[in-house]
């Protein structure tokens, strides 16, 4: 599937926007979700963390039940402790509060995926990227068979990002 | 006292005016945010683990081309007018000098420079690579930042997530972690009035400015720091594609206002800027607000080519020497004294003086 805006790349986000209570899912490619985001850019930009990182306990408090009720397994670090100083507690951070983050980036640029210079993992990251691909294959096996189909394409976009 | 002579050019051989566009720009800044994988960022980690962070990160930089021959500083080690000193020169951070708040300094928070590039060592992130350039030159600078970068990172493992990119401690800096910035001139922009319009315009395109010392600091002399505000969804190399571009256009608006005030208001113009040239030349107590305000007006009538006798590179020696901490330094004294006003302008009528009988 070709991307709704440029029509050139291949679509590889799916968003599904009510509007005037019409669903409409528009299909783009990663560059063209960046440039639009979630919001617009200026949106974005006007937003300041501090009164956003306030705005989304609520968001943040609906997307937790899935995730474990402690705080990061590497620092200790909770949301809670990241809602009041608006810093995160250590790289483990990331992957353990990801859903919520994943959220937080599009609002804050638009997107959440990194188009720049890539790292050459070293032997412990390498390690870590291979036991996170396989916990993403096994969610992808159970979405199917379940027939979750969204959640489905949404790890499958996810799993892209590591090949 | 620390020895900043160690230091080729004091560690600004930004200030020669050499750089591109430098009547209107005076640099360029790159700036790379790095953690260590498997390390608490600094707002949450021990002593212990910042000394650990400080000695690995200074062996990794010993055996790099880019910094094997840098000065290296420990912040926690120096009394306040030598940390502000080096905040003054634009080396390190308010906050990682400790002039934020409590005034204090945090554990093995350090700084490494050699030439144009540098590191700051536990700051917010483990690692903060910069390199500061002469006039406008976005591409040098990100070049030779980028080479550090992957000197190091073959050193040091970063903290990377495939789909997040470079992690930091703010999310406001992950993916690319660059934060580029160009500290530009725009007394034409001020005067007639525009600038507000032009500042908004550039936030609107995902662009953000702030004052001469950076992140939370003022406006003042009429210099302002543009730079890209979001990290995260573009290249390294579209966010600077951006910012030039968006540079590009300031700085034609801001040559446009010139170009107008020069023609609906020539004699404001030159008795604006020869009034300050008078006041730096004779006056004999000058306050820090003013004196930026004063080489702001010289500055615009050197560029407009009606002030001859005062080159660029003076003019930014007295931006930065005609500081507190520098005065202080200068004088043997201490930052509270009492005196540095009339200091200040002594200083700058004896450089003023020197350059104009140098051009007679």
């Amino acid at each position: 599937m070709d991307c709704d805006q440029c029509r050139e790349r291949p679509a590889e986000i799916h968003l599904t926007q009510i509007v005037d209570d019409q669903v409409r899912t528009l299909h783009l490619c990663a560059r063209c979700a960046a440039e639009r985001g979630v919001e617009s850019v200026a949106q974005v930009t006007s937003t300041p963390l501090g009164g956003f990182l306030a705005s989304m306990g609520k968001g943040l408090a609906a997307g937790l039940p899935t995730t474990e009720p402690g705080g990061c397994p590497q620092c200790g670090a909770s949301l809670r402790d990241f809602r009041e100083v608006g810093r995160l507690g250590c790289p483990a951070c990331y992957r353990t509060f990801e859903a919520p983050l994943r959220e937080l980036l599009r609002r804050l640029h638009g997107s959440s995926r990194h188009l720049g210079e890539q790292y050459v993992a070293t032997g412990a990251s390498a390690s870590e990227t291979r036991r996170l691909q396989a916990e993403l294959r096994e969610q992808l096996r159970l979405a199917i068979e379940t027939q979750n189909f969204e959640l489905a394409a949404e790890l499958r976009d996810r799993l892209k990002v590591y090949e | 006292m620390i020895d900043l002579s160690l230091l080729p050019d004091g560690g600004m051989p930004w200030l020669d005016a050499s750089g591109p566009y430098s009547h209107l720009v005076l640099s360029t800044r790159i700036r790379l945010a790095r953690n260590l994988e498997g390390r608490t960022f600094g707002t949450r980690n021990s002593d212990v683990e910042r000394e650990e962070i400080l000695a690995e990160v200074s062996q990794a930089a010993r055996e790099t081309v880019l910094l094997r021959r840098a000065v290296s500083f420990r912040l926690d080690r120096l009394d306040p007018a030598d940390r502000q000193l080096l905040h003054e020169r634009h080396l390190v951070s308010r906050e990682l000098a400790g002039l934020d708040g409590d005034g204090r300094v945090r554990a093995a928070s350090g700084l490494l420079v050699q030439d144009r590039v540098g590191v700051m060592l536990n700051e917010e992130d483990h690692l903060r690579l910069q390199g500061l350039y002469s006039g406008f030159a976005l591409e040098a600078a990100y070049g030779e930042v980028d080479r550090l970068d992957t000197e190091l990172g073959q050193r040091l493992a970063f903290a990377f997530h495939p789909e997040f990119g470079y992690l930091t401690s703010c999310p406001t800096n992950v993916g690319t972690g660059l934060r580029a910035s160009v500290l530009i001139h725009l007394p034409g922009l001020v005067l007639t009035k525009e600038i507000s319009k032009v500042l908004q315009g550039l936030t609107q395109v995902g662009l953000t400015f702030r004052g001469l010392y950076g992140e939370g600091s003022e406006v003042v002399g009429n210099f302002f720091q543009l730079s890209n505000q979001t990290t995260l969804g573009k290249s390294e190399r579209d966010l600077l594609d951006h910012l030039n571009k968006m540079v590009r256009q300031v700085i034609e608006y801001e040559e446009q206002a010139r170009q107008v005030l020069m023609r609906d208001a020539p004699t404001i113009i030159q008795d604006k800027v020869w009034r300050a040239y008078g006041l730096l030349r004779y006056a004999r107590t000058l306050s820090f607000d003013e004196a930026m305000n004063l080489l702001s007006g010289v500055r615009l009538g050197v560029a407009l080519g009606l002030i001859p006798s005062v080159g660029m590179y003076t003019l930014n020696k007295l931006l930065i020497h005609t500081q507190p901490a520098h005065l202080a330094a200068a004088g043997g004294s201490g930052l509270e004294d009492p005196d540095l006003p009339v200091r200040r302008a002594d200083l700058v009528r004896k450089l003023l003086e020197d350059e104009a009988s140098r051009r007679h």
